[in-house]
């Protein structure tokens, strides 16, 4: 059995969330310039130069690329063949995400109790942690700082089989066309289906992560995933929603096998300050 | 489409003269000085008011930037400083125009009621772009703290500010970019 402390979770966590928060990913960088080529919205033009240019000065100068540095969303792959000594995982979590927000001057945006007690917990924890064990020995842990204003604007329903692709196309396009300038267009959207509710809601969260440019394997998917990129940049809302070309820079599906009675979809909205990394130890 | 290529330089406090002759679609730079309040300082200002008390801030002429900043690294005057979601605050910003506010910058629509007090009043309502908190943080010289230091971020602060990016969303005449600007590049591409 490989062993890995505790310690050394804690340390790759931290790394991990500042890194996301002061390094845009190549992936989302390189759309943002495609789009601005593409852009023929002057309004438009000048929106996405502000981001790029914003996103040089946040990884030269180490700064949070937005001041909302978002609630720590982890999913982590452990290796049924890894052993984890000197403490808990979860523990060691959650000390790795305090200590990336305490240490790296980012924002504290968790408050303790949804409904009855907002006190700020202080360190921006608990983060949400989704983990899975898998064949192999090495532990892959994929973060992201997940943004309210985004995340504010997204939906889900159980859609019926007779409903099918053109309801699911359907409740997508509305789900943008409602969301207008607040999720910080362009927007990167997950999209889970299938399976049940939960399921498709952790789906849609894993699909906002995945690397732009990335088609889904399954042609039917990917070819789902672009009409409804071309569709949502028809809808004119434009960088930061003052109109334009550029709504989104990516969609992506993720689905799961699911029940004969229903289909459940989650919509999960990114902005473009889409956030994550992955480290492997 | 309100299209306009060059970028204007504005000076803050905004005099009633250049609030008329902004348009929805100006690009701007402002320079000067400016108020941060959002959700609980406008709460605290609505409770004043509700009373007859005065406010911490004269808001005659000023502008109000809505933001809650990361916090600054040693050596920054303020950490990342992009917008936060104007539509929280409308429900408590036609009395604060009625006092004489003249400027707003934030991010995302207002309401019907928060236009119409613009037209009424004459203000001008800005957008900076959101999650360009860092470019946006640069242009941020000062910043002071003048009311209500136990809110940390929601803290009512001065800033002054050079070169602050700013897009002219919603003008006194009335005209909203976030309405116009999407339904003119939809009739462009017919």
């Amino acid at each position: 059995m490989r062993q890995i402390t505790a310690p050394e979770i804690t340390k790759a966590v931290k790394t991990l969330f500042l890194e996301a928060n002061y390094q845009i990913g190549s992936d989302v960088s390189a759309a943002l310039e495609k789009m601005c080529l593409a852009e023929d919205s002057a309004i438009g033009k000048e929106v996405l130069g502000q981001i790029i240019e914003n996103n040089r000065i946040a990884a030269d100068e180490k700064l949070p690329i937005c001041q909302d540095t978002g609630m720590a969303v982890l999913f982590i792959e452990i290796g049924q063949n890894l052993q984890i000594s000197g403490g808990d995982l979860e523990d060691a979590v959650q000390e790795g995400v305090r200590r990336a927000y305490t240490e790296g001057y980012l924002r504290k945006s968790v408050v303790k109790d949804p409904l009855f007690d907002r006190t700020n917990t202080g360190d921006n924890t608990p983060a949400v942690i989704y983990t899975r064990i898998v064949p192999g020995d090495k532990m892959k842990i994929m973060g992201t700082a997940k943004g309210f204003g985004s995340e504010n604007m997204s939906r889900c329903k159980a859609l019926t089989p007779s409903e099918g692709v053109e309801g699911f196309k359907r409740f997508v396009l509305e789900t943008v066309r409602l969301a207008g300038p607040n999720p910080c267009p362009p927007i990167v959207v997950g999209i889970g289906v299938g399976g049940t509710l939960d399921k498709a809601a952790q789906l849609a969260k894993w699909a906002t992560i995945r690397r732009i440019g990335t088609p889904h394997p399954k042609a039917q998917y990917a070819e789902l995933e672009n009409e409804l990129l071309e569709q949502i940049n028809h809808l004119g809302i434009g960088p930061a929603g003052l109109g334009g070309l550029c709504t989104s820079l990516a969609v992506h599906i993720e689905y799961y096998p699911g029940h004969i009675a229903g289909i459940p979809v989650v919509v999960n909205i990114c902005c473009h300050a889409a956030r994550h990394k992955e480290i492997i130890l | 489409m309100f299209e306009n290529q060059d970028i204007k330089r504005i000076d803050l406090p905004l005099t009633a003269e250049t609030v008329r002759g902004l348009r929805a679609g100006d690009r701007v730079r402002l320079y000067g000085k400016l108020y941060t309040a959002r959700d609980a300082a406008h709460k605290r200002l609505a409770e004043l008011l509700q009373k007859g008390q005065p406010l911490p801030v004269d808001l005659q002429d000023q502008t109000l930037y809505y933001v809650g900043p990361s916090p600054a690294k040693p050596g920054y005057v303020i950490g990342s400083a992009g917008p936060t979601s104007s539509y929280r605050m409308d429900p408590l910003t036609v009395p604060l125009l009625k006092l004489g506010l003249k400027g707003m910058i934030g991010k995302g629509v207002r309401s019907h009621e928060v236009i119409d007090a613009m037209k009424q009043y004459g203000a001008v309502y800005f957008c900076a772009v959101g999650g360009a908190a860092a470019l946006i943080a640069r242009s941020i010289i000062k910043s002071e703290l003048v009311a209500y230091e136990d809110l940390g971020p929601e803290a009512i602060y001065c800033l002054t500010v050079e070169d602050f990016p700013a897009i002219v969303a919603i003008d006194a005449q009335g005209n909203d970019l976030y309405q116009t600007g999407p339904e003119d590049w939809r009739r462009g591409r017919e």
